[in-house]
């Protein structure tokens, strides 16, 4: 074999081995894409840093809340009210009914997604029930508050939110830490329909 | 071993093949690789062919007829799976190892060994794979696509078996691909430049890096579904922070450059034959490896027009949708050359001919339902209908499978030194260029007018159009026993061929006679 097929053989393997880390590259990458464009309506699962953008006379804007279970998390999810009108720049404080339908204590994660996307870098949250998981014992209920505003940046054409939570069993998921990774673990795709 | 190095008259166990079974088991004969590649891949097409008359059964009439609505996903995914990764890619790295050395006038692949171990593995991979029918669970069901979390949270046991046959598969796709790549770069003929290369070299060169390019990232969405299964990451699990949406993302980066490695290759068969039964030089040789080259870099950015329906933002709609109507303007610039080389040209239409002139003319039409579904909004009304089924086995079956077919015919008698049997040639012809059209074309209407994919039972308005195209289908897969009895007949004798074999034929591998020797260019000859 002569000189020149061996460098070629030394390239091609270099660039299998590449391109196979550049597979698990692309989950970093897709995620950060996502979290710059603030596409595919992720939104950060903590608290806003800035508490400053109270403003008086926003807009009005309409406000769905709509809950998933998924696969078969067995326990009662809903929002306390379906839709509620509130004004950009101003907190609002919502609430979500749950109960632990099971005889076992169990532990959910509760996944936020926005639609329409665009609408997901503007909507900021002060807290939410979604910034932690949620241990209930059996048959507890609970009624879990998320406090929210929309910027006044919000895109004009937007008037109308859909914000939906998709809640996991994570029970058998405990070891992983779910509030260390807030900051890199993003919502359910947003057409993800409930199962 | 040095290209240059004669074989001298001592070494005379290298002159012929060796005696017995293990002459194709210890193999290192690029010849000898490339008809195990080329029977393998029959032996797929056959058993992925046996799948779909299953599925045609089951849909010959509404409701549920024959198996079980599981055992139905299972046909339609191994279906998938062995045609795409069983018969349509063996059957060009077959072709590769035959004609590749001998149409750049090297003595043989650059790295023999490497390439009887890239054939020999695939038998277990497809073993692997096949067993998972007899498993608890069954085989996969999840369709040829493997979308997560349907083939993690939701797979059934020999989803792992699946991951690892998958892995095979890759492994020896890319061991095929640094062989040809390395032969075509290192040892051509002198004289030979790369514009001076057979287009067939060419289209494979294409498509060797194309796999070079994709088939670690499928080995490493395969492996990240294994990590999710059994070791407890998140990559596609919703609730652990994955996303199951990035799956379809890794999946059709690999998957569309993917479908272009079925296809490339048949644009180089297409170009040899078109041009010797026109009895003309090629028209554009220099547009038609412009075009490949354009094709195989566009392909890396259309992956998203797969999936239109997942809820894209806007721009990337866009973009996608322009992205994937630009391909049609090389692929155009292929299709008027061809056209082009047969204008005024002195045409015969012996079967190889028939193959290619119906390799055009229904991959272009297979191109045009293309661009219906790279129309955004309109998508959202095809998507994962039979109108999809429609276009990808228009540019598969009268695409890839027909340029196999037509290569098959052509180069057979420089196999075997035997002419085929031109009026069996032709009926196979005729009976496989009716069989393909009546089951595929009505599955545009159906699927127009709703029909889903992948489901074994429909509404009772697509009763007729279903019954014609299962008939259809057993027309086609029956015609395809003809198909092997003529190859066997050709085996086994015939009138002897001419080294050039066709009036028109070009190229070196014409130069040697027919049948091939055991050893071919073991002195490099001279291109001018």
């Amino acid at each position: 074999m002569n000189e020149g097929s061996k460098k070629t053989i030394k390239t091609l393997c270099f660039a299998v081995l590449g391109m196979f880390t550049f597979s698990f590259a692309l989950v970093p990458l897709y995620n950060v894409f996502c979290e710059v464009t603030g596409l595919n309506g992720k939104i950060e699962l903590r608290a806003t840093s800035n508490k400053n953008i109270e403003i008086d006379n926003g807009r009005d804007i309409s406000i769905q809340f709509v809950s998933h279970n998924n696969e078969e998390m067995p326990w009662t999810f809903k929002p306390s009210e379906d839709n509620i009108q509130i004004k950009t720049g101003k907190y609002h404080t919502a609430t979500f009914y749950v109960k632990n339908t099971t005889r076992k204590r169990m532990v959910a994660q509760a996944i936020p997604s926005v639609a329409p996307s665009n609408a997901a870098a503007h909507l900021k949250k002060l807290e939410c029930f979604c910034f932690e998981k949620q241990e209930l014992a059996p048959g507890e209920e609970a009624l879990l508050p998320v406090r929210l505003i929309f910027d006044d940046e919000l895109p004009r054409s937007i008037n109308s939110v859909v914000l939906s939570y998709t809640i996991f069993d994570v029970t058998d998921y405990n070891d992983i830490e779910f509030a260390q990774r807030n900051g890199d673990y993003h919502s359910n795709h947003e057409m993800e329909p409930s199962i | 071993m040095s290209a240059v190095i004669e074989s001298h008259g001592h070494d005379d166990h290298h002159h012929g093949p060796a005696k017995g079974l293990t002459r194709w088991l210890y193999t290192t004969n690029h010849k000898d690789i490339g008809s195990l590649y080329l029977w393998f891949s029959f032996a797929m097409f056959l058993i992925g062919g046996a799948m779909a008359m299953v599925i045609r059964a089951e849909l010959f009439q509404p409701g549920m007829q024959i198996v079980e609505p599981e055992f139905y996903n299972q046909m339609l995914t191994l279906h998938g799976l062995i045609m795409v990764f069983g018969a349509v890619m063996p059957a060009f790295v077959g072709l590769a190892n035959w004609l590749v050395p001998m149409m750049v006038g090297a003595p043989d692949m650059a790295l023999p060994r490497m390439n009887n171990l890239s054939f020999w593995i695939l038998p277990f991979a497809f073993f692997i794979l096949l067993s998972s029918l007899f498993m608890e669970g069954g085989a996969p069901n999840f369709g040829w696509t493997f979308y997560a979390p349907l083939s993690t949270t939701y797979a059934p046991p020999s989803v792992t078996f699946f991951i690892f046959a998958v892995h095979i598969m890759g492994a020896s796709s890319i061991m095929g691909s640094i062989n040809v790549i390395v032969t075509i770069m290192n040892m051509r003929a002198p004289g030979m430049t790369l514009m001076k290369m057979p287009l067939f070299v060419w289209s494979w060169l294409i498509t060797a890096y194309l796999l070079i390019a994709v088939m670690p990232v499928l080995a490493g969405a395969v492996t990240m579904m294994l990590m999710d299964i059994h070791f407890g990451t998140s990559f596609f699990n919703a609730a652990g922070g994955g996303d199951p949406v990035l799956f379809q993302h890794i999946f059709w980066f690999f998957g569309h450059p993917e479908v272009y490695i079925m296809i490339l290759p048949a644009f180089g068969i297409a170009s040899h034959i078109i041009e010797t039964f026109s009895r003309k030089q090629l028209f554009g040789y220099a547009s038609m490896v412009w075009a490949m080259a354009s094709i195989a870099i566009l392909s890396f950015v259309v992956w998203a027009h797969h999936m239109f329906t997942v809820g894209l933002p806007l721009a990337a709609e866009l973009f996608f949708m322009w992205a994937t109507m630009l391909i049609a303007v090389p692929t155009g610039v292929k299709v008027f050359n061809w056209v082009t080389t047969m204008f005024k040209g002195s045409i015969s239409y012996e079967t190889p001919m028939l193959f290619a002139i119906a390799f055009v003319v229904l991959f272009t039409i297979g191109g045009f339902s293309g661009l219906m579904l790279a129309i955004t909004p309109a998508d959202f009304q095809y998507h994962d209908t039979y109108f999809v089924v429609a276009h990808f086995h228009y540019v598969l079956v009268p695409g890839s499978v027909f340029s196999i077919m037509a290569a098959v015919y052509y180069w057979i008698p420089k196999w075997t030194g035997n002419m085929y049997d031109e009026r069996l040639g032709k009926l196979h012809f005729w009976l496989s260029f009716i069989g393909v059209n009546v089951t595929f074309f009505p599955q545009h209407w159906i699927g127009l007018a709703g029909m889903p994919r992948r489901i074994p039972d429909y509404a009772l308005q697509f009763a007729d159009w279903n019954m014609i195209s299962s008939v259809g289908a057993f027309l086609f897969g029956a015609s395809q026993i003809l198909f092997m009895f003529i190859v066997l007949k050709t085996v086994m004798g015939g009138k002897k061929a001419t080294p050039q074999v066709w009036e028109g034929s070009r190229g070196l591998e014409w130069t040697v006679e027919s049948p091939a020797p055991y050893h071919t260019f073991t002195t490099p000859p001279k291109v001018n």
